[in-house]
Order: structure tokens, then C-alpha cells, then sequence
């Protein structure tokens, strides 16, 4: 479904500039283009982030598997590493905790006229996707390959049924969130 | 219309809405919302000013290739989009130092915009070093039940927290 349109170059170029003002716009609404919001939830405080991401979970997860069900969208989870997975995302925790937005919300907190997410945050994002550039033909076939995860999603890794793993994670995550509010967090 | 002109929306409400755009980014372009994936691109056109023989040979910009394209496009969207946003709500302001940074380490734009460009740096790195950043593996990884991006997300907090309190509850306690 939508094959010719995914093939559209210009409309894909429209379609990302959509998203992206869709996504900038909530991600505003849902106040994590804050600093102190995003290092309140790092320091344990501000629940915010995990609320907004896990509400977006909640209903995506839904969402996407009901859709790939009846064939109108595919999976495109990759398989992953101990190389590059964790130790790529501890840097970039690190990283996170530094400069107090991620990818996406240091975009948007310039929009909201922060300038040492432009200064830093953006600049500094450019200069550290060059050095990867530099090093990935190093690493590709040695550290990003090391201690590969033996499945590529949850319900292949716990051998279960797609659905049943769906039901018990929605249940989890607003369970999450219920215990949140619950605690007054 | 006051939805539009509120400062915030609840959390919840700004997720829902953020887990349908995910759904309708899978349907209409076949694609998870991303956004580190841009920074790549966007320094493989600036490096191509500069040496575009060079920057064509770089094995990683064979795989993501430096063009504007809809990865690309993601960003400078977000920044219209939070823009608008703001601006609606009568937030936007220009800063150079978050009021929460000014408490702690004070109001001297230098010292926070090397802290900002050090995370950035390692933002940079980290995201292309795990294949995706909070949005790519935190939440759209997570919709597709991926066990890469639920270890990946789990590894951010981590590192995360660990460096947070030690800026915030050692170094500027």
C-alpha cells in the first residue's frame, strides 16, 4: 500500500518536512524541548520524558502492529549488537546528560530560541557524526559486530506469540504509568 | 483553538499524538521518525563543499548518503514546528543559558556552550554508533518490538542518569 508514493522522492521530501513540523510541534506541547525538563527526568525528578515517550509507545505499538497485521506497513527492526547497541548508547547517554536534549529535541529548543542547543548542541552533533564517519570503517567489522543479540525482536527472543508479547507490554507500560501517578511523580 | 495557544499539553496527550505520527510516518513513507540520521547527512554536504571526492569515498556515506531527502527534512521540520509552537504560546525567547544550568554553574554563556558542544560531540557519536537516537530506537524502535532499540534506549537512560547526577548532585551540588 502507498508503494508509489514511498517512491516519490519530492513528495517524500514534503512528507518529511510534515512530520518533522508535526513531530517539533508536540514534542514543544509535550515540554521536553526544555532543559530542565529534559534533566529533571535524567536526574530523576521530572517524569515528563518517560511519560510522553511511553504514551507514544503505548498507542504506536498498537497502531503499527494492527496496521503491519493487515499488510499496510513492515517491520524494519535491524539486529543489533553488545558493540554497537550498548556501548553506542552509553556514549550517547552521556552525551544526553551534557548537553540536556537529544537529536530531535535539540532541534526543536532552537525553535524555541535556545542557543547553546544551536552552538553546541547542533554544531557539536555535525562534528561528532563526522567522527563516526572517520572511524566506521574501523569499526564496522570489529566493536559494531562484537556480541551479537541472538534475536532481532522481543517476541523472537522470549519465544512467544507476537500478540500475547504486545498485550503484556501494553499492560506493563500503563501499569508504568499508573504506579507514576500513583506516586505523585 | 486554546489547545494551540497553551503552553503545554499534558505529556500524555503530546505522546498519543506523537504515536500516531509514528503510525502514519510507517504508512505514508515507510520509514521510523528519526532524527540523528539527519546530522550525518547534513555533514556529508557540507564536508562534499569542502572535498567532494573524498566524502563520496567514506564508506559510512555510501551507506547514508548525503543528499536532502526525507531523513533530511526531519529536522529542519522540527525546528519550524517547536518554533510555531512556541511562538503561539508566547514562549520563545532567545537564551544562551538554561535557567537550570545558570542555578548551579551560573549565567557565563562559555562554560555551557563547551559543556553543550561536548554532548553534542558524544551525541553525535553515541547516536551513530548504536544506529538511532530517543526517537529512532526509544520510541519507534520500541513500537516495532525491536530488542536492539529496548537495550539501546535502556543504555541512554543509563549513561544518562550516571552523568547527570554526578553534574548536578556532585560537581554543582
Amino acid at each position: 500500500m502507498f508503494a508509489s508514493l514511498h517512491k516519490n522522492k519530492n513528495a517524500q521530501i514534503v512528507l518529511g518536512l510534515l512530520f518533522g513540523i508535526c513531530f517539533g510541534f508536540l514534542l514543544q506541547k509535550g515540554g521536553v524541548t526544555s532543559y530542565a525538563v529534559i534533566e529533571g527526568q535524567l536526574l530523576l525528578t521530572d517524569f515528563t520524558v518517560l511519560k510522553l515517550m511511553l504514551s507514544a509507545v503505548i498507542v504506536g505499538m498498537a497502531g503499527f502492529h494492527l496496521m503491519r497485521h493487515f499488510g499496510f506497513v513492515q517491520s524494519h527492526a535491524a539486529e543489533g549488537s553488545m558493540g554497537s547497541n550498548v556501548i553506542g548508547g552509553l556514549i550517547f547517554g552521556v552525551g544526553f546528560a551534557l548537553l540536556g536534549y537529544c537529536p530531535g529535541t535539540v532541534a526543536g529548543a532552537v525553535g524555541t530560541g535556545a542557543l547553546d542547543a544551536l552552538f553546541g548542541g547542533m554544531v557539536g552533533l555535525l562534528i561528532g557524526a563526522g567522527i563516526f564517519a572517520e572511524l566506521y570503517p574501523r569499526l564496522r567489522t570489529r566493536i559494531l559486530v562484537w556480541g551479537k543479540f541472538p534475536a532481532v525482536t522481543v517476541p523472537e527472543f522470549l519465544n512467544m506469540n507476537l500478540w500475547i508479547v504486545i498485550v503484556l507490554m501494553e499492560v506493563f507500560m500503563i501499569g508504568f504509568l499508573v504506579v507514576l501517578w500513583y506516586l505523585g511523580l | 483553538m486554546d489547545f494551540l495557544t497553551q503552553a503545554t499539553w499534558s505529556p500524555y496527550v503530546a505522546g498519543a499524538g506523537i504515536g500516531v505520527l509514528s503510525c502514519l510516518a510507517f504508512l505514508l513513507s515507510d520509514r521510523p521518525i528519526e532524527c540523528s540520521t539527519a546530522f550525518v547527512k547534513a555533514r556529508g554536504l557540507i564536508s562534499r563543499m569542502f572535498n567532494r571526492e573524498g566524502t563520496d569515498k567514506k564508506e559510512y556515506y555510501k551507506e547514508i548518503i548525503p543528499q536532502v531527502d526525507w531523513a533530511f527534512m526531519i529536522i529542519p521540520g522540527v525546528v519550524i514546528g517547536a518554533f510555531i509552537a512556541s511562538i503561539l504560546s508566547g514562549q520563545f525567547h532567545i537564551f544562551w543559558v538554561p535557567a537550570m544550568w545558570g542555578t548551579s554553574f551560573g549565567y557565563d554563556p562559555v562554560p555551557r556552550i563547551i559543556v553543550a558542544l561536548a554532548g553534542g560531540i558524544l551525541l553525535g557519536l553515541g547516536s551513530r554508533w548504536a544506529g538511532g537516537c530517543t526517537s529512532g530506537h526509544g520510541i519507534n524502535g520500541f513500537i516495532q518490538l525491536s530488542l536492539a532499540s529496548m537495550i539501546t534506549a535502556c543504555c541512554f537512560f543509563a549513561g544518562g542518569i550516571a552523568t547527570a547526577l554526578l553534574l548536578f548532585r556532585v560537581i554543582g551540588a
